[in-house]
């Protein structure tokens, strides 16, 4: 297993600025994220996991934040993916969460995207998410993907 | 199943990356969603899309895609196939749409067990 390494891997962290409809920034910064876990030997399940966070979460920041930072921390047991953004903020996250839920405009669905499935994908690929969401003034979002099994069992 | 047997199945052009045909083809998946490529794409995974801006190379690039092929005679901007070039990722473009396409490769013995089906088997 290549995550038995883990314990010599470094902390990293790795940040990317987000512009309003900033629509590069999510695959480039998840081509830039993936090589980085690739050196490290991750394995490929993890980063695949984490690679989709960053693309949907970044996506989300430039489609429905308005602008904001991405930021991914590379420590032992786990990567964090956040972001931050000062956009409009959601006012029902349960609601936002569901697959399908949307509120993306034409525009942006033409370019293959808001079917309403980016947070349900996030969710679904990470091991803790929290999301933080003020409306008028932003929306912080942390997902976590843990790189070994904890030793206990914290999941209900 | 090489790059260059599907070029051939789907009477398609290459807009880009004509030394990269020799390939061998593990996976199709054909869609216009992008969340879903996200999810279903494997490694060396043949896109089959009518999506034609910068995203789709994006996506193909972060999920490792060995190629993509646009439907329906689309064609994309001159900056997209600019940006495949530099990742090394074929495009292709066919006058066929999604179903005569998947039908092609489907008789043509493309068809891999390994493809995900199960959505509830993506992640973990
Ligand atoms: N950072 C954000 N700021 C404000 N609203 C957001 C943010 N992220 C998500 N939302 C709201 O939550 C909804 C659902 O988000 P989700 O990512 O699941 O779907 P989407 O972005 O609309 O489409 P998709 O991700 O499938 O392309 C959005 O339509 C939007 O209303
Ligand atoms: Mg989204």
């Amino acid at each position: 297993m290549p995550t038995d390494n883990l314990q010599f891997t470094p902390h990293i962290k790795l940040e990317f600025k987000i512009n309003e409809k900033d629509f590069f920034v999510a695959g480039e910064s998840a081509s830039r994220v993936k090589k980085t876990l690739q050196q490290l030997g991750l394995h490929q399940d993890i980063i695949k996991k984490v690679a989709i966070i960053i693309y949907e979460a970044a996506m989300n920041v430039a489609i429905h934040g308005n602008h904001g930072m991405l930021r991914i921390y590379i420590d032992p047991e786990s990567i964090l993916v956040e972001t931050d953004d000062e956009g409009d903020g959601i006012p029902d996250i349960e609601l936002a969460m569901q697959e399908g839920y949307s509120t993306a405009t034409h525009e942006i669905r033409e370019m293959g995207f808001g079917a309403g499935m980016g947070l349900f994908n996030i969710d679904q690929c990470s091991d803790e998410l929290h999301i933080d969401s003020k409306v008028g003034t932003g929306t912080k979002l942390q997902a976590k993907v843990y790189l070994r099994k904890k030793d206990s069992i914290s999941d209900p | 199943m090489k790059l260059f047997d599907v070029q051939k199945i789907l009477e398609a052009e290459v807009l880009c990356g004509d030394d990269l045909l020799h390939k061998d083809v593990h996976n199709w998946f054909a869609c216009d969603l992008i969340n879903e490529m996200l999810l279903y794409v494997t490694p060396d995974t043949l896109l089959l899309t009518s999506l034609t801006n910068i995203h789709i190379v994006h996506t193909a690039q972060v999920m490792d895609a060995i190629g993509v092929v646009f439907v329906g005679g689309k064609r994309p901007a001159e900056s997209v196939i600019t940006n495949s070039k530099l990742y090394n990722i074929p495009l292709l473009t066919t006058k066929h749409l999604t179903f005569e396409c998947c039908g092609r490769l489907f008789l043509n013995n493309l068809h891999d067990p390994t493809v995900v089906k199960d959505a509830t088997n993506a992640y973990r």
